[in-house]
């Protein structure tokens, strides 16, 4: 199953390192990686999406706790949540196919951010899901180039992850 | 206040922290804090010949009393050179604190001279590492650098201090920091009472249980509670290869160690267990063999101090987070008063495993007769009654380790030195130095290999520049002993380079030394050469002992097999 962990990381040189290579060294899977500092300017949250069983899964947690530069993370996976991730997406947009990308972003509550002749910049916010569905709809027509931020995420409610 | 150098605060800090002696090699980036140590006489510096033995001197020392080690080298290679005895530290949990040079900060990411990114190098190796900034942070970080290496699930810890954080002309307040706080590492103080509660319980209600402990009593100092609580319920207990010692292995309870090479009725404990009770061991693949067949009947109560080594290969049924010495009082508490639930079954739980070792009784090995070689396993046996037990045993890696751990009995814990995780060749030696040096009236006796001992005899300088009286012995099969075994057994006996071609002549080489050197090719001789080995407590003494190339280590558990399925001898199987 796919899980979502968020982590509260010293903001320490190295630290990120630390997290990386615990992924690597012991065989853990990455599939998206964000971080960014916090309000706590000591603390960077850092995001990590990744795949595997309930065994993996603990494993991961447990080693990612035993980081001395790990303050404190939550499995959001575990409870509701909301996921975002941004995707910038340059696509061709000559002829016909120019008003075809604007009913597609228009469906997709997309935003064009950037327009030449030839190509329209989109910004996209959504869940994974929703960014690979556009990315899918847009391939036919032509895609130039895909910058997407990695999965950042919150828990729903009043819980909150903080020290 | 005290205004001092990063070096001089170095110094300082070293005295104020209670550290006796560090093991290190001088370089360019180290010089300054050199200058600092040569400026005082509290903290002994001895200089090893090879910065692998400064690791390993240290860890020796560490394992022995149960303190941190100290380690301080140069940037570049003379960090590199730390590596594989960091790695060795880092598998067993043992705590150390290596310092390292490192070239001055507006040269760092240059490529300069000498230069090593050595926090990234042993970031996989380490429990954790620091990199010095500025100078007056020195005193804090080391606090924090020893702090982490003793508590919780020790470990070494590497501090990267670049050139310029120790100029002599840069000078900062210096107090010694009683005490830190890291606010993301709280190592537990004791376990959960509801899960210990269901343990004993457990514990109780079991017809044919079993401990089996590991390292983790050993550097937590339980033994003592261990040894009360195994003593209180009357079960048998099997240690690992590193818990060796952590419950008095000639105690009728003990049934040895457990593993690949352990013992036959060790392992057919576990087998048919009911319960086993691990405390501070971790499952690994030399104890479990293939885990899918690992204990088919038991139920499993871990207790550990680190989270993630439970339910890491084999799931416990009872976990228990927390530290062994107080988990076990607490369960001694809990069994006041209480008694067996079954109180037949624990007794025919002994006549089952008294027969087991009735089986293999007498059978462990061949001795050799008057004339022969003699076998290795006879050798440790010889050395063991001549040390009473009571020696220091330090080890390499191969099969004199394995005959060692087996034949060697341990009482106390502590005692038993041996690269378990790592399985590091040229351990042994620089290891027993530095315990030597630490404990000058002990007898220290480091068994090894030909093949083992040449990676690290190069301290046989050291040992002569501070009169370090270890005693070497050398079980001289001229061959990489275990190597060949495993091509015996899994290739056909195709020795591909496990034949160790032209040896020295070891005894004029630790002459060349002016050390004493003996040689024994014969049963008849071996006696006398232990006499005199062992007559000065302070001299080295090399002992090199001509034993039979064709021995293998036996039991040896069968590949992706169960815990019971054993290789016993050349010929016999379970
Ligand atoms: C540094 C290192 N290199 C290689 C090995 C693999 N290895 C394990 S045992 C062994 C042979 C050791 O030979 P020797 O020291 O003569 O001991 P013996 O097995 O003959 O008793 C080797 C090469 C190792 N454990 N460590
Ligand atoms: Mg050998």
């Amino acid at each position: 199953m796919r899980h979502i962990i968020s982590i509260l990381l010293e903001n320490e040189p190295g630290a990120l390192s630390r997290v990386v290579g615990l992924f690597s060294q012991r065989n853990f899977n990455i599939e998206t990686l964000n971080v960014a500092p916090t309000e706590d300017p000591s603390l960077s949250r850092l995001t990590v999406t990744t795949e595997g069983d309930d065994r993996v899964i603990e494993q991961i947690t447990k080693h990612l706790n035993k980081l001395i530069d790990v303050v404190k993370l939550v499995d959001l996976t575990e409870g509701n949540h909301i996921e975002r991730e941004l995707m910038l997406v340059k696509v061709k947009a000559l002829g016909a196919s120019r008003d075809e990308v604007k009913r597609t972003v228009d469906i997709f509550r997309a935003q064009i951010v950037d327009v030449t002749p030839s190509v329209y910049t989109v910004q996209i916010t959504g869940d994974a899901g929703k960014l690979d569905a556009f990315v899918q709809a847009m391939a036919p027509i032509g895609i130039l180039e895909v910058a997407r931020t990695g999965v950042s995420g919150i828990s729903r409610g009043d819980k909150i992850l903080s020290l | 206040m005290e205004l001092l150098s990063g070096a001089d605060m170095i110094a300082r800090f070293l005295q104020d922290e209670g550290v006796e002696r560090i093991y290190g090699y001088p370089g360019g980036a180290a010089l300054h804090i050199y200058d600092a140590l040569f400026r005082q006489d509290k903290v002994k510096h001895i200089l090893v010949r090879h910065e692998q033995a400064a690791t390993h001197a240290a860890d020796g020392y560490a394992r022995a009393s149960g303190k941190p080690g100290t380690v301080l080298v140069t940037s570049g290679p003379g960090a590199t050179n730390a590596v594989t005895g960091i790695a060795t530290a880092y598998m067993d949990s043992i705590p150390m604190v290596v310092l390292c040079g490192q070239v001055a900060s507006h040269l760092i990411g240059e490529d300069a001279f000498q230069e090593t990114d050595i926090v990234g190098v042993t970031r996989p190796i380490v429990k954790h590492s620091f990199a010095i900034k500025h100078p007056s942070e020195i005193p804090e970080v080391l606090k924090k650098a020893y702090y982490l290496a003793a508590t919780g699930r020790p470990g070494p810890v590497v501090v990267d201090i670049p050139k310029d954080m120790t100029a002599p002309t840069e000078r900062y307040e210096y107090v010694y920091p009683k005490k830190v706080k890291i606010r993301s590492y709280n190592p537990v103080t004791r376990g959960h009472s509801g899960q210990i509660k269901k343990a004993v319980d457990m514990m109780l209600k079991a017809r044919r249980p079993v401990f089996y402990t590991g390292g983790g009593i050993v550097t937590s100092g339980a033994s003592e509670n261990l040894t009360a609580l195994v003593k209180r319920l009357g079960f048998p207990i099997t240690t690992t290869l590193m818990g060796i010692g952590s419950y008095p292995q000639t105690d009728a309870q003990s049934l040895g160690w457990l593993g690949m090479h352990g013992s036959y009725e060790s392992n057919m404990a576990m087998h048919h267990a009911d319960l086993i009770i691990a405390i501070g061991a971790r499952f690994d693949d030399r104890v479990t063999n293939n885990t899918s067949k690992f204990c088919p009947t038991a139920k499993i109560v871990h207790v550990d101090i680190d989270p993630s080594s439970i339910s890491k290969t084999v799931r416990a049924d009872v976990p228990i987070v927390g530290p062994a010495d107080s988990v076990i009082n607490e369960m001694i508490s809990l069994l006041q008063g209480r008694e067996m639930a079954n109180a037949e079954a624990l007794p025919e739980w002994w006549t089952t495993i008294d027969g087991w070792r009735a089986e293999r009784e007498g059978k462990l090995y061949e001795a050799s007769q008057p004339g022969e070689r003699l076998k290795p396993q006879e050798v440790i046996e010889a050395v063991y009654h001549i040390t009473r037990g009571e020696a220091f045993v330090t080890t390499d890696v191969g099969q004199h380790q394995m005959f060692a751990a087996q034949y060697y009995k341990f009482d106390k814990p502590n005692r038993w030195i041996t690269s378990g995780g790592l399985g590091t060749m040229g351990f042994g030696f620089p290891a027993a130095m530095g315990i030597k040096q630490n404990f000058p009236d002990d007898v220290v006796v480091c068994f090894t290999g030909e093949g083992s001992f040449q990676m690290m005899m190069q301290e046989l300088s050291t040992c002569k520049q501070f009169g370090t009286g270890v005693k070497i012995i050398n079980l001289n099969n001229g061959t990489l002993g275990m190597v060949r075994q495993w091509q015996d057994l899994n290739y056909k006996s195709r020795h591909a380079h496990s034949y160790v071609e032209s040896l020295p002549d070891f005894q004029k080489l630790i002459e060349a030394y002016g050390f004493t050197a003996l040689k024994v090719e014969h049963h008849d001789e071996l006696d006398a050469a232990l006499e005199r080995t062992f007559a000065d407590n302070d001299e080295l003494v090399f002992l090199d002992i001509d034993v039979d190339p064709r021995e293998h280590v036996y039991p040896m558990q069968v590949p992706l097999g169960a815990m019971r399925d054993m290789l016993l001898s050349k010929t016999e199987r379970t």
